[in-house]
């Protein structure tokens, strides 16, 4: 078999200095009962490379990609341009195969961008420190509450109407074990007061901005209500381009920050993988999970990069640990890396700035489309419409027409009422006029 | 004239009064490596003979320290939290992690003298 | 205090100076490599974007005011910065990586290829479901794959990371003994499980009790059932173990297990040992991760992404969390929404956004469809087979606590044989990247002393497997023999020398920042 080096007379040279008459003899501990011949596995055979190609080219037309149509989709995963030299540059052998850097002398590769990225993400968000990831925006964000929880020594967090519900679900899988998590009320382009909320017992508050219909919150006053009582304020940030064009979530008084960076470097991948960003104070910085990279000098007194502050980790803290992470998001953080590093200042401002333009106009052109109304006065690149048919229904419609006209409301809040009519849509650079002109015709056809 | 003695999990205690000053045994150092960090118990916090009250760090460990005997905290060394590397330097004196109102002083009877303690940690 | 003797040497000590110096700093194919904000510029940039007009009105007043400082760099100068930083790197394409529970076999490139098939990369998560078929379909062969090397009936597929996937099982177990409308909070662990195990179990809600081992490396049977009882939710073990060696009582210990009316969660880092020969699932275990980075070589990438999918027996199968993948008459559907669940099921909640690891599912799945079911077991062969072989060719000049073996796909030693030598476990691995080689997993499990934990997998040829034992034995006779050079300050040849943890974690430098007064990047 081609990844197999061994031959024939390889394992027989091996079995005689082992000194056992074949390989079943070292599977001696194994109860006999337990092994099974290959017949007992309904599965195919060796397969050469073309037919393995070709029976997943095949499964893979039968999607349709967002380049190749026109496409609308957000909600927490976007699709951005990706340099060619980012997926050229993470599949270098020595980024792509190695292992998490426990032997920093020979990781300093891996070491030195895990402490750019640690950098760049603070710079981003406007914060002291960052780690080298987490997993996703969504389990960031769970961390970010379990930290708040025990920063605070407090049990309740608050999460606002406009956190995409997937991460409202899954924060109250892991937080709700050890505290109480209650979700404000969901009220689609409006802010909703969630100050009111906040008591003695409130660990923190968590507010996504620009929020899952796409409203641009002001988070200031929501962490000085916060602050009033002694809890934090935990953002949350699913398309970090907005972070090129808009207020940081630190110089507005945040506590702790967990992004989704899947917006710069890596593709859509229908999910994953992606990857977390997590900042916060440096005061906070024990409590904070996920690996973290120190500078650091070599014997030789060179500066170099090292794993740092490892006992809050589950390898040596075992059931103390802040976290039970193992891994952190290691080639999709190369990946945003890199792209970030050829973005810069000017590329990222003039990137965000395309995508609000391109968003903007295409509010403009739906919103003319009679019946359909903008619920979102302030966005990003990404708004709420209102439409006259459940949205749902539409965006089969238009599915059927080539046009993924974006994420029904009703998919992510099935049970809301308010939710079946929203139509949530998203632009970015991508987006060329005539997708628009596209959609806006085909969804006037449709209604 | 205040007595040192040692417990079985590697704190030594000092009473003068009804004041316990407590730290970590220079065996224990030693077997930590470079201590990095401390994690001291703030004043008014009441710990139980044989609780966690503080933990110290190195950079491939974490252990937690235990109070030889139950009291109030009264005062924590702060200088730990600028320095750690004082506790490797001289884990016995200066580098005492933090200070009790005993609460029994029959706890710290109970515990080993220091030439009981030395051939403990000999046959270790 | 808690004697955790994990405490060795972190700071590098002093060496001697032995190089021709060069003008440059740098040393042949050897390049030193400042930080993007040391080298980027204002003016320089890595992409051409147009400058576009953009009206203010609809920002919500909330344009932001100052410059975020990120550095201006153009492609050539981002290109050659991470290729130099790559070329610091020691990788599996370039040599044996012999690392013990990590499993760092061959990351095929056909792997790569198939993950970024349009169709699979370009794929929206919530794009409409008539639109991502094959890519459900895709997810269901390996749910397919999963479940009948296994021999389980049942696979969440969404963890990203076995750590996830083991809080996952967990979450199962407690959602079970919930619905049984009982209160077990204490979880059964051996001493030498890894530290995720009872990092997750806490996480979980549970409290840890620790069994411990055999003289022969296996867990204490005797004293896992005296530790059973109504308050246990579950036993969390290892197999093959930690030490590399296969658990033989462990139908026993399922059978105990369920008598007690607790589950059985089975970490499956060291599942390449057993499949495609051993089906978990008649061994008796209610759950498992698997990690497709260990396992089914999709690649470490320095540290992640990984992914952890879940087999659950059909006791633990109703709790398996959303999203649910559904085959019926009118195609592939992910459920989502708690009113439209299959009869039964009873979701614990998610464990995090959309569905999952597609990438890494696709590099799996192109592995499995590969190997096929013969090449599967023919990895896990190979993969004792080289683990012993190891183990017969070193056991003479190391000391191996299990010598008399067989071991499974890993083989350990501990630093008996160092004894009296002054080499210690890490000078001992420090000097094996000299050698060209990197360390293997050291000082874990911490159930011997000093331990060396040697994975050599079934990507490995004979010669490599040769060349790695003759080195090895080499360095351990040198160190009996006192010879001590080749150790004392190792790695030399590496483009660092040892590094000073102690400052690094006393004094955390975690981000870089501007310096006053000189002059730096962009802003």
């Amino acid at each position: 078999m081609r990844y197999h080096p061994l031959t024939a007379a390889d394992r027989a040279a091996m079995l005689a200095k082992i000194g056992v008459g074949s390989v079943d003899a070292l599977f001696k501990d194994v109860p006999k009962e337990a092994v099974v011949p290959l017949s007992a596995f309904d599965l195919p055979d060796t397969q050469g490379e073309l037919e393995v190609d070709r029976k997943l080219s095949r499964m893979a037309a039968k999607n349709t990609a967002a380049g190749a149509a026109p496409f609308f989709c957000g909600a927490g995963a976007y699709k951005h341009h990706v340099p060619a030299a980012v997926d050229h540059l993470i599949q270098r052998s020595e980024f792509l195969t190695s292992y998490t850097p426990y032997q920093p002398e020979i990781a300093q590769g891996t070491l030195q961008y895990m402490f750019e990225f640690q950098t760049q993400v603070a710079l981003l968000t406007g914060m002291e420190v960052a780690n080298a990831s987490l997993y996703d925006g969504s389990t960031a964000t769970a961390e970010a509450v379990l930290m708040a929880q025990r920063v605070t020594k407090r049990p309740k967090a608050i999460l606002s109407g406009g956190l995409h519900p997937h991460y409202a679900e899954t924060v109250e899988t892991v937080a709700g074990l050890s505290g109480i998590v209650t979700r404000a009320p969901v009220t689609p382009g409006k802010a909703e007061d969630i100050a009111k909320l906040i008591d003695s017992d409130t660990a923190c508050v968590v507010v996504q901005s620009p929020d899952v219909f796409g409203l641009i919150r002001d988070l200031k006053p929501i962490a000085a209500a916060a602050h009033a009582k002694g809890a934090l304020l935990v953002a949350v940030v699913t398309e970090v381009i907005s972070l090129g064009l808009l207020e940081a979530p630190g110089f507005q008084d945040a506590d702790i920050v967990a992004c989704e960076g899947q917006s710069i470097g890596n593709g859509l991948n229908f999910g994953g993988p992606y990857v977390g960003l997590f900042a916060t104070k440096e005061k906070y910085l024990r409590q904070m999970p996920g690996r973290l990279t120190g500078e650091t000098a070599d014997a030789a007194g060179k500066r170099g990069y090292v794993l740092t502050l490892s006992t809050r980790e589950q390898h040596i803290r075992r059931e103390k640990a802040t976290s039970n992470i193992c891994t952190n998001s290691g080639l999709c953080c190369l990946a945003f890396t890199i792209h970030l590093s050829l973005l810069g200042e000017e590329g990222l401002t003039r990137l965000a700035r395309i995508n609000h333009a391109k968003a903007s106009a295409l509010a403009d052109k739906l919103a003319a489309v009679k019946g359909v109304s903008l619920v979102t006065p302030a966005f990003f690149n990404e708004f709420t419409l209102k439409l006259p048919k459940p949205a749902a229904e539409v965006v089969d419609a238009l599915a059927a027409k080539g046009i993924i006209a974006g994420v029904p409301a009703s998919r992510l809040l099935p049970h809301d009422p308010a939710a079946k009519a929203l139509l949530i849509v998203a632009a970015t650079e991508t987006t060329t006029d005539e997708d628009a002109d596209a959609f806006a015709a085909a969804l006037s056809e449709v209604l | 004239m205040s007595e040192v003695r040692f417990t079985d999990q590697h704190e030594w205690v000092r009473v003068d009064g009804d004041e316990a000053t407590i730290g970590i045994t220079k065996y224990a150092a030693e077997q930590l490596g470079d201590v990095v960090f401390v994690d001291l118990p703030e004043a008014g916090r009441k710990v139980g003979a044989g609780g966690e009250a503080a933990v110290v760090e190195s950079v491939k460990a974490a252990s937690e320290v235990y109070a030889p005997v139950g009291g109030e905290v009264t005062a924590n060394n702060a200088a730990l939290a600028e320095d750690p590397a004082k506790v490797n330097d001289d884990p016995e004196g200066d580098a005492w992690f933090f200070k009790l109102k005993l609460a029994d002083k029959a706890e710290f009877e109970k515990l080993m003298t220091k030439a009981q303690y030395d051939e403990f940690v000999k046959g270790l | 205090m808690t004697m955790n003797n994990q405490g060795r040497p972190t700071a590098p000590g002093t060496i001697e100076a032995n190089e021709l110096a060069t003008i440059s700093g740098d040393r042949g194919l050897d390049h030193e490599e400042p930080l993007i904000f040391e080298i980027g510029r204002e003016g320089h940039c890595g992409v051409d974007l147009p400058d576009m007009q953009m009206s203010e009105s609809r920002l919500g007043g909330m344009r932001r005011r100052a410059p975020i400082g990120l550095p201006g760099l153009s492609e050539p100068e981002v290109i050659r910065h991470y290729v130099r930083l790559s070329r610091m790197n020691y990788a599996i394409d370039s040599g044996l990586y012999p690392l013990g529970s990590c499993t760092m076999k061959h990351n095929p490139r056909l792997n790569e290829k198939m993950a970024r098939l349009p169709g699979f990369g370009d794929l929206h998560p919530l794009a409409p479901q008539s639109t991502t078929q094959g890519a459900l379909e895709l997810i269901s062969e390996l749910m397919k794959w999963l479940t009948t090397l296994t021999g389980m009936p049942a696979v969440a597929m969404s963890p990203k990371a076995g750590a996830h996937g083991e809080l996952c099982g967990l979450l199962a177990i407690r959602a079970a003994i919930q619905a049984r409308g009982e209160k077990r909070n204490r979880i059964l662990v051996p001493e030498s499980a890894h530290g995720t195990n009872p990092a997750t179990a806490a996480f979980a809600g549970f409290v840890i009790d620790e069994v411990r081992g055999t003289a022969d490396g296996r867990v204490d049977m005797v004293e896992l059932e005296g530790k059973l009882g109504p308050d246990v939710a579950a036993i969390m073990l290892t197999n093959p173990n930690t030490c590399g060696l296969f658990e033989r009582d462990i139908r026993h210990m399922a059978d105990a297990t369920h008598k007690a009316g607790a589950y059985f969660y089975c970490d499956g880092a060291n599942f390449n040992a057993i499949a495609g020969r051993v089906r978990p699932g008649d061994l008796g275990i209610d759950a498992m991760h698997i990690n497709l980075h260990k396992t089914f070589s999709t690649p470490h990438g320095g540290g992640g992404p990984g992914a952890g999918p879940v087999v659950l027996s059909a006791a633990l199968a109703p709790f398996a969390p959303l999203p649910l993948l559904v085959h019926d008459a009118d195609g592939f559907r992910l459920i989502e929404d708690r009113e439209q669940l299959p009869q039964g099921a009873q979701p614990f909640g998610r464990m995090c956004a959309f569905h999952g690891q597609m990438g890494m599912f696709s590099r799996a799945l192109s592995y499995m469809l590969s190997h096929g079911r013969d090449g599967v077991r023919q990895a896990s062969e190979d993969a004792v087979l080289s683990a012993n072989y190891i183990l017969a060719s070193l056991k003479d000049v190391m000391s191996a606590p299990f010598g008399d073996g067989p071991c499974m796909h890993e083989a350990l030693f501990d630093d008996h044989f160092l004894d009296g030598t002054g080499v210690t476990t890490l000078d001992f691995a420090k000097a094996m990247i000299d050698e060209g080689y990197h360390p293997m997993t050291m000082y874990f499990p911490l159930v011997v002393h000093g331990a060396m934990l040697i994975e050599p997998t079934e990507s490995e040829s004979k010669e490599s497997l040769d060349r790695f034992i003759h080195v090895l034995r080499e360095m351990a006779l040198e160190a009996k023999a006192k010879k001590t050079e080749r150790f004392a300050g190792a790695p030399r040849l590496a483009p660092r020398r040892r590094l000073d943890e102690t400052a690094a974690a006393r004094k955390p430098i975690l981000r870089w920042k501007k310096k006053e007064g000189v002059p730096q990047a962009a802003e």
